[in-house]
């Protein structure tokens, strides 16, 4: 009796330390109108002449609304570093080979 | 991005593409994404109810996005750009057409893991369940911040 209500006591333990994996959700909706402003300033820049920064800008918001999502909606921040390091591992590998494949298509040729 | 430029013939995409549209597109898919986390905060909270609510919004914004995406589809097709007339047609509509398939797929998943949920069969840890299917969901999301983005604005 004692070992199984000591087995349930951890087992709710291990359900507690899981329900405060991640934000609260006021912190979710918070980066949730984050990302809403980025997407409208992405959409800005087609009305908007940004000039020469009008690459930079689309690019740079598009990597933050990546990483933003990645680490705060799939909780990859909240989570093991381990997971984190296998992510952002097989990224560069993806984005790596992507740019190889662009150089021999001579993308990247003047 | 390797056959920038060379479209030669058919509809360029500045004359087909209507930003304001695709862009509400994108914000219902955005808020999809936050009303998945907020169904796996509700799983984590053993709240069922509040799990099967925010699974079905994910769903129907999902749904909204798939039906904004073939309307979009159908305005190409009457503009002049098919599947086979052009370069840009043939890559546009295979990339953005299998993200809508992931999405249509994650759909499904969504609504049969409301179903699952209502007859309480699922085995196991419910929370970390709903956690998978949000993690497919968020991927469906990213990837469409990055073809909105390379596909739709810069070419535009």
């Amino acid at each position: 009796m004692t070992v199984a209500t000591e087995t349930h006591s951890e087992h709710d333990h291990s359900h507690d330390d899981h329900a405060e994996h991640g934000m609260s959700n006021a912190g979710y909706i918070r980066v949730a109108i984050i990302l809403a402003a980025m997407t409208a300033l992405e959409v800005s820049t087609y009305y908007v002449d940004f000039g020469a920064f009008f690459l930079p800008v689309l690019l740079t918001l598009m990597c933050l609304k990546f990483f933003i999502v990645v680490s705060y909606f799939m909780h990859l921040k909240f989570d093991n570093k381990l997971f984190s390091f296998c992510f952002y591992a097989g990224l560069f590998l993806a984005v790596m080979v992507y740019c190889i494949a662009l150089a021999t298509f001579k993308f990247f040729a003047a | 991005m390797l056959y920038r430029g060379r479209v030669s013939i058919g509809p360029r995409p500045g004359n087909v593409f209507d930003i304001p549209f695709t862009s509400v597109s994108s914000f219902v898919l955005l808020m999809s994404s936050l009303t998945m986390v907020l169904a796996v905060s509700a799983a984590q909270k053993r709240d069922d109810r509040g799990t099967t609510l925010w699974l079905t919004v994910t769903a129907l914004l999902g749904a909204t996005f798939v039906g904004g995406q073939v309307y979009e589809f159908t305005a190409m097709y009457n503009e002049g750009l098919g599947f086979t007339t052009s370069l840009f047609g043939s890559s546009f509509f295979t990339l953005t057409g299998f993200h809508g398939v992931h999405v249509t797929v994650g759909i499904i998943m969504l609504m049969s893991l409301v179903g699952i949920i209502k007859r309480s069969d699922i085995p196991g840890d419910k929370a970390e369940v709903v956690e998978l299917i949000g993690l497919y969901w968020h991927f469906v999301d990213v990837i469409w911040i990055i073809i909105f983005t390379l596909v739709y604005l810069i070419p535009a």
